[in-house]
Parts: C-alpha cells; sequence; structure tokens
C-alpha cells in the first residue's frame, strides 16, 4: 500500500517537472512568435541585409546555414562513422584504441570555441581556407565529430552478438558481417544521433564568430570557397543593433532557425522509423 | 575409417575460467555424433571450438589441438573464414538475420560468392528450405521479413541457412529444442537423410533423440568426456557408472 503510494508521488512529481520545462520552452517560443511572427514573410525570407530593418532579409544567412551543414555533415558523417566501425569492430582490444576512447570522450565535452580557435588556427590560417564556408564546415565537423562518433558505438554495440555469430558461421568475413549485417541494424541510432550532433552544430555560433565569419556578407555562399554567415550569426549580429525593427528582425530569424532544427528533427524520426519497418 | 574431425588435449578457457579439460575424441565421417550431458558441462563450449566461433568472443583461450582432415585448425596461418564455410553452425539460440526469409538463405552463397545468376540461387535458397522442411510454409512469403516467422520455424530456418552453404561438417546445438513432435522428426529425418553426405554433430538434452538419430553418443560432464562410444553402447551398457546414471535419468 506505501509502495504503491510512492510510486503514485513519484509519478506526479515527474509530470510536474515535465510540465516545468515544457512551459519554460512553451514561454520562450511565445516570446520570440509575438515578437518575430508578424516580421515573417517571403520577402524576409529572401531579402539581403539592410541597413533600413524592414528591407533587411535573411536568405544569405539561410542558405548560409543550410551549405555550412551540409558540407559539415559530408565531411564529419562518413570520418565519424568510419572511425567508429574501426573503434568499435576493429581496434576494440588494444591501448591506443583505450586512450583514442578516453580522448574521443573528453573531446565531447571541450566548449566550442575552443573548436573555433583550432579552426582558426588550422583551417583559415595553416591550411590557407580563409573564412570560407569550408574553413566553416570544417571547424563544425570537428566539433560534431566526437559525439557522432560515440552515438555510432553505442549504435553498433547495441546489435546483438547472435547476429554477427550467424553471420561469421556461414563464411562471412569481418567486413561482410559488418556491412551487410551490423550496420543496417544499426543505421537508425547512427542516423539518430547524427541528426541531433548537426541540430547542435546548426545553432553554433562562438566557433563560426571566431574564425571570422562575422564580416558583412551580403550574398548568398556560391562555392566551397565563398564567404558565408549563418543564421545564428544573423541573429547576434541584429540583436546588437540599437534599432527596435531589427530586433523584430532577430524573433523572426530564430522563428525560422527553430523551424529548420524541428525540420531535421523531423526528418532524423522519420530515417529512423522507415530503417526500423524495413528490418522488421 | 579415418576420422573427420579429431581433438587432441583440448581445453578452453573463459579468461580465468576453465570450461573444457583435456578432451580428446575421434569424429567419424558419415555419421552422427551426438553431445549429451548437463546443462553448463560445456557441450556448446566443445561445438563452438570445432568451427573457432570461440576466436569472436574477447579473452578466450585454447590449448590443444583440432584436426579436421589431419589439418590443425588453430595452426598458424588457418584461413578461418573458409573453415567456417566448411564447418556450419545451427546455434542453441536461432537468430535469423533481420532480413527477409530469402536473404537469410541467399546470404551465405552471396558472401562466398556462390550465388549464380538468379535463378541458380533461388533454386539453391528453395532446395535449403525444402531440406529444413520449412519450403511449404515460407513458399508464398520469401519476400517477408524473417523475424515474423515462429520460433520453431526460425529455427528450421537457420539450419536452411546453413545448408545452403553446402558444409562438410555440420554442427547443429539443440537444433530441436524449439520445436513441436512433427518438425522435430522432419529434423530427424533431415539429420539422417544429411549424414550420407555430411559429418554431424548434434547436441541434444533429449535422451530419446540422442538415441534415435546418432551412431556415437559423447557424454560431457563438468568440462570433461567421460565417455565416448557407440549410441547403443552407451544407452544399454555404459563403462562408466556417471554414463549410466544420467542417461537413465538418476542423476543428482
Ligand atoms: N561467453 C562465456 N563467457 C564466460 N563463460 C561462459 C561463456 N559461455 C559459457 N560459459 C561457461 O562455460 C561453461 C560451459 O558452458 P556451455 O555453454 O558450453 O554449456 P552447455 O553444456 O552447452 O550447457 P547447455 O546445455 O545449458 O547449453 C558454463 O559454466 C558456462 O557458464
Ligand atoms: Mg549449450
Amino acid at each position: 500500500m506505501r509502495g504503491r503510494a510512492l510510486d503514485r508521488a513519484f509519478q506526479v512529481l515527474a509530470l510536474l517537472v515535465l510540465c516545468l520545462a515544457l512551459a519554460a520552452l512553451g514561454a520562450l517560443i511565445a516570446d520570440v512568435w509575438r515578437d518575430g511572427a508578424a516580421r515573417l514573410s517571403w520577402d524576409f525570407l529572401t531579402g539581403f541585409p539592410s541597413r533600413r530593418a524592414e528591407n533587411a532579409g535573411i536568405w544569405h544567412a539561410l542558405t548560409g546555414s543550410i551549405f555550412v551543414i551540409v558540407v559539415t555533415a559530408a565531411l564529419a558523417v562518413p570520418i565519424g562513422v568510419g572511425a567508429a566501425i574501426y573503434l568499435e569492430e576493429y581496434g576494440t582490444r588494444s591501448v591506443a584504441a583505450r586512450v583514442i576512447e578516453i580522448n574521443i570522450a573528453n573531446l565531447a565535452a571541450v566548449p566550442s570555441i575552443i573548436y573555433g580557435l583550432l579552426g582558426l588556427g588550422l583551417f583559415v590560417r595553416a591550411l590557407a581556407m580563409g573564412r570560407s564556408v569550408l574553413a566553416g564546415a570544417s571547424t563544425l565537423a570537428l566539433l560534431v565529430l566526437p559525439v557522432i562518433i560515440l552515438s555510432t558505438r553505442e549504435a553498433l554495440r547495441a546489435v546483438p552478438p547472435s547476429i554477427r555469430e550467424g553471420s561469421y558461421a556461414l563464411g562471412a568475413t569481418k567486413w561482410q558481417t559488418v556491412w551487410y549485417q551490423v550496420l543496417p541494424v544499426a543505421m537508425p541510432g547512427i542516423l539518430t544521433g547524427t541528426i541531433l550532433a548537426l541540430s547542435r552544430a546548426i545553432g553554433e555560433t562562438a566557433p563560426l564568430i571566431t574564425i571570422g565569419a562575422l564580416t558583412f556578407v551580403a550574398f548568398a555562399p556560391d562555392g566551397l570557397w565563398s564567404p558565408f554567415t549563418v543564421l545564428p550569426i544573423q541573429i547576434f549580429n541584429w540583436v546588437s543593433r540599437p534599432q527596435p525593427g531589427f530586433q523584430v528582425n532577430a524573433a523572426a530569424a530564430i522563428l525560422v532557425l527553430l523551424a529548420l532544427l524541428l525540420t531535421m528533427n523531423a526528418a532524423a524520426i522519420w530515417l529512423r522509423d522507415r530503417y526500423q519497418k524495413k528490418l522488421r | 575409417m579415418t576420422p573427420k574431425i579429431r581433438a587432441q588435449g583440448l581445453s578452453f578457457y573463459y579468461g580465468a575460467v576453465r570450461a573444457l579439460h583435456d578432451i580428446s575424441v575421434e569424429i567419424l565421417p558419415n555419421l552422427v555424433t551426438a553431445f549429451i550431458g548437463p546443462s553448463g558441462c560445456g557441450k556448446s563450449t566443445f561445438l563452438r571450438t570445432l568451427n573457432r566461433m570461440n576466436d569472436i568472443i574477447p579473452g578466450t583461450r585454447v590449448e590443444g589441438r583440432v584436426f579436421i582432415d589431419d589439418a590443425d585448425i588453430y595452426r598458424p596461418g588457418v584461413d578461418v573464414v573458409a573453415l567456417r564455410r566448411r564447418v556450419g553452425m545451427v546455434f542453441q539460440k536461432s537468430n535469423p538475420f533481420p532480413k527477409s526469409i530469402f536473404d537469410n538463405v541467399a546470404y551465405g552463397l552471396r558472401v562466398n560468392g556462390m550465388a549464380g545468376s538468379r535463378s541458380e540461387l533461388a533454386g539453391r535458397v528453395e532446395e535449403s528450405l525444402r531440406q529444413a522442411a520449412l519450403w511449404d510454409e515460407v513458399k508464398d512469403r520469401l519476400h517477408e521479413s524473417a523475424l515474423a516467422l515462429s520460433g520453431g520455424q526460425q529455427q528450421r530456418l537457420c539450419i536452411a541457412r546453413a545448408l545452403a552453404v553446402r558444409p562438410e561438417i555440420l554442427l547443429m546445438d539443440e537444433p530441436a529444442s524449439a520445436l513441436d513432435p512433427i518438425a522435430t522428426q522432419r529434423i530427424e529425418e533431415l539429420v539422417y537423410e544429411l549424414k550420407k553426405a555430411y559429418t554431424i554433430v548434434i547436441v541434444t538434452h533429449n535422451m530419446q533423440q540422442a538415441a534415435r538419430v546418432s551412431d556415437h553418443t559423447a557424454f560431457f560432464w563438468l568440462g570433461r568426456l567421460v565417455e565416448y562410444d557407440r549410441t547403443d553402447k552407451i544407452f544399454t551398457n555404459p563403462a562408466e557408472k556417471l554414463t549410466e546414471d544420467y542417461v537413465t535419468g538418476r542423476f543428482g
């Protein structure tokens, strides 16, 4: 009887905490919505920066964000998944692999501005990429790499050993086993982890400011070497202006960024479900 | 008759725990050899040393030697992948791949470069499923998921999958423990049929089954091979008291 009551109390408590978290989020969104919703329009989405708030748009920053994140994914996903496969399937027993493993976990916790400094030194200066899309994407790729590696390893580890055994027992090589059996089963987990990592990257401001993406850019990026800006930087820029019109723009841009994030998360869920259905 | 499999002073360790003690046995071709013994006595462990399946468990160690056709399968430089194709295995817990029924059976053929043309592959898949007494139940849904099959059907699918690559030796770890009497009988008939071409080792907890299907029987106890002889001898006139107690159910 007491156990039941305790159970009930805990349930109510958990629900309260959940409501609190959701209420905070809801209030935040409602506030931004009130400020910025009226500003949302096709012209706002496809417009370019302007000295007059009511003419300014976010096309350059929106395309910049999308372009940078696509290049980030193209760089980080193959490397991250490949590294995770190596660590999980090939190198687990060596001391070196264990040292790498601990370091990756530490890297995932490093503040993002440190990655910005690294990107500035390595990509912008040493590799002479300048303040380009490629430099920004490379920096963000470094930032999300540890998270992709960790979540991929988690997903690989969750594949039942009996599937590997069944494959080996039929005379499959290690590579065949990983490619045909392990990866398809781990795919939903890998996709979810990757897209969550990229969602984090798309909201990152500090490392990109560090590598110098804050300079005024008034056009959409047209190639890997093109200068660029991204939504969070544009928002940061507008918020720091004194005119109230730009505050409204910032709120509207936040709404666009949120929509982009929600789209990515929805895509993650959709992809995961699709894969899981294929496995069933 | 020259033995197909010959274990010599074989010991096996899971970390510091010794699961097999100095096992020596000769398994003859074209016969069915049954492994019996109480749970945890090392039957599965021994079976898995015969196709080096234990290699993939970290921290394990083998001592002694195992010969297949007079070649030591633990000597350095052995192609373990090729070995496992020759020595097929059906696991104690059925483990179909989360793929279609067809792809489950075709997988071994594909990874070994034995798939051939589409129709050859389809023919081989059908033949394997027929051998495992599963064809009639699945022929209309070959491209549906194998995970939708019942437990017993899954086990027969695993048997079909193992047969598809035409191994020389078939190791079966309690293949009938999840089957109804009719399917069990089909499997036993299959074992009888297969032994013309294969060497079969079967682990079973069912004494009647061991007596029915096997020619030779090995009795294991606490990681040791207690007695190994012709099946009729083991069941009617064993040399060891321990064996007699076990096969007559007076154990414990
Ligand atoms: N992966 C493993 N790691 C550590 N110990 C193991 C492992 N697998 C088996 N063992 C141990 O080795 C011993 C023999 O196990 P094994 O699975 O070979 O027994 P078995 O005769 O097949 O039993 P059953 O009839 O229940 O299947 C047991 O004591 C078991 O606990
Ligand atoms: Mg067993």
